[in-house]
């Protein structure tokens, strides 16, 4: 029921994400998403590929801090305040979102929000409980 | 680590179990004879101990040691190229020279006698790696001028092992000979041994195909933090050897499997410790400036020479048997302390602080700068290969851990930078450490 979703730790200097959406890039890797979480040292650059597994030894092989985690895909009507009932049964439940970012597929009127959070046993169980349709990575 | 596959055994129990009064009667005759040889054949000691008005006459036991001038590195530079011999050229064998960060080269001729002393002294360290006529040593210090290379080959051949001089650099080559060849045992630098642990699983071998059991390590500080990191990298025992070119190349003095300090071969070369400040000698248990005088060489024998290595001294009965003096691990060479806002600041601190915290690796580089007529230590420090880094309060909150580290470690805050796996400037020979861009 999770998406699986890679991280990468990366310093705050010129080239680097070139090297890395490169070194996928001429692999044939295609991203679906890709977000980055920056500090004023370094970055986090969070992405999910078409292939996780293979993206995963790519970049190991080339060297980068690599980690692979899960998260809760959520997919939701793409109308207003959508986000906001997903957020709020999570707030009701006093769980707590670690980060969380959304994308909008064009020819699809649903939205997909994907999160990282605390307890996701927890977290599944409540929002299938509510009715909240989960992505797989195959629905990506 | 779990149970350890080798057997310390001690090569020469006749010299290594002496008791402290027959060592000391060895010692005594050994310099007596040492001192009158170097006054009759080395110019440079003559005018020396003319100057301090000593005859050898003077030097009756150990205990007048201690009236002898020091040796410092300064006085074989000004005496370059071979004006430190006591041998006669044609006497001598070999030579090997040590580059300093500024200046010529310090020279040191080994006539043949010098360097079956230290083979010898390199089995017995090579012994308490276990390594026997049934192991390969795989030599991989740089061979040449340095020591390193021929100091573990020589060693590894008097026991009878079959050695592989491979040599440093190259390290999918390294890594393919010590597997395909099954060495057991290694010698190189503690940090391109940690290298080449890394890159096991990079170059796409496992580490369980390998059949090493040992290794002996040196020609740079570490510390014990980085010797379980070495241990868990190659599933070895990693003990360190000690030495320096101008006294005997690696083998000077050597870790038992008690890994508790180091046997130094004291019927060879004495060990005194002293106060490099004042000078003065100082008993057993106190941190101070290293100094060897070598009383059975006879190619360039040295007397009271300043290693600049601060270490102390223990005597007593080891675990293992041996009842050889034993130095701690060096905290640091005089010469590359830093003084950073008047506090003195070692790398090997530094290394002991970064060591406690998980989520690091053990390459890093710290860098001082004076801004603003204000010393500033930075230290740059890879993250650990295997980390998952999803979050930015995880690397925060371990970039915060080394801080506090490093801080009570060595009592100054440095500014500290987590920089990518692999990102820090490998070293196939000694680490390059610090960088110091006050001047």
């Amino acid at each position: 029921m999770l998406v699986k979703q890679l991280s990468v730790f990366m310093e705050n200097r010129p080239g680097r994400l070139y090297k890395l959406t490169h070194a996928l890039g001429k692999e044939g890797i295609d991203f679906v998403t890709l977000s980055i979480a920056d500090t004023k040292d370094f970055g986090i650059v969070r992405f999910i590929a078409r292939d996780n597994e293979r993206a995963y030894e790519i970049l190991k092989k080339e060297g980068f801090t690599v980690g692979i985690t899960e998260l809760i895909g959520v997919e939701v009507d793409d109308k207003p305040n959508a986000l906001a009932e997903v957020v709020a049964l999570m707030e009701e439940a006093d769980m707590n979102i670690e980060y969380l970012y959304s994308f909008v597929l064009t020819n699809h009127n649903t939205a997909k929000i994907l999160m990282r959070v605390e307890d996701t046993d927890r977290a599944v169980k409540l929002l299938e409980e509510k009715g909240i349709k989960l992505l797989s990575e195959k629905i990506l | 680590m779990a149970k350890s596959k080798l057997k310390d055994y001690i090569y020469q129990p006749e010299y290594e179990c002496l008791s402290r009064s027959e060592m000391e009667n060895l010692q005594s005759e050994r310099l007596k004879k040492t001192v009158k040889y170097v006054y009759e054949h080395c110019k440079p000691y003559r005018a020396k101990m003319d100057e301090f008005k000593i005859k050898p006459s003077d030097i009756r036991s150990v205990s007048d040691l201690s009236k002898l001038p020091f040796t410092v590195k300064h006085d074989l530079r000004a005496a370059y190229p071979f004006g430190f011999y006591s041998a006669d050229q044609k006497d001598i064998v070999e030579v090997h020279a040590s580059s300093g960060t500024t200046g010529k080269l310090t020279v040191v001729g080994y006539t043949q006698n010098d360097i079956d002393i230290w083979s010898e002294v390199a089995a017995r360290s090579l012994a308490m790696a276990g390594v026997t006529k049934d192991s390969l040593v795989h030599v991989a210090y740089g061979y040449g001028l340095f020591t390193g290379g021929l100091g573990a080959h020589y060693g590894a051949q008097k026991i009878g092992a079959s050695t592989v001089p491979a040599s440093a650099g190259n390290t999918i080559r390294q890594l393919t000979l010590l597997r395909d060849f099954g060495a057991t045992h290694l010698c190189c630098t503690p940090s391109y041994a940690i290298f080449l642990g890394t890159e096991i699983e990079k170059a796409g071998m496992n580490i369980d195909d390998f059949s090493l059991v040992g290794g002996a390590f040196g020609a740079e500080p570490w510390t014990y933090q980085m010797r379980e990191e070495l241990e868990r990298l190659l599933h070895i025992d990693a003990l360190d050897i000690y030495g320096l070119s101008e006294i005997s190349g690696p083998g000077v003095a050597m870790e038992c499997m008690q890994k508790c300090g180091s046997h130094v071969q004291e019927d060879h070369f004495i060990p005194e410790i002293i106060d490099p400040e004042t000078l003065e000698p100082l008993p057993f248990g106190s941190e101070g400036e290293l100094v060897f005088t070598t009383i059975t060489k006879t190619g360039q024998p040295l007397i009271r020479y300043r290693t600049r290595d601060l270490c102390t001294l223990t005597a007593g009965k080891c675990a293992c048997g041996r009842t050889t003096v034993k130095m701690s691990k060096v905290k640091g060479r005089s010469d590359d302390m830093l003084i950073i806002r008047g506090v003195n600041v070692f790398p090997s601190q530094i290394e002991a602080a970064i060591m406690n915290v998980a989520g690091v690796s053990p390459h890093y580089m710290i860098y001082v700068d004076r801004i603003n007529n204000l010393d500033v230590m930075e230290i740059d420090i890879e993250l650990a290969g295997n980390l998952a880094p999803d979050m930015v309060s995880d690397i925060e909150s371990i970039k915060k851990k080394v801080e506090t580290e490093v801080n009570s470690y060595i009592g100054l805050s440095a500014k500290i930078k987590l920089c990518e796996s692999g990102s820090i400037q490998r070293s196939e020979g000694k680490a390059v450490r610090v960088i110091d861009r006050r001047n």
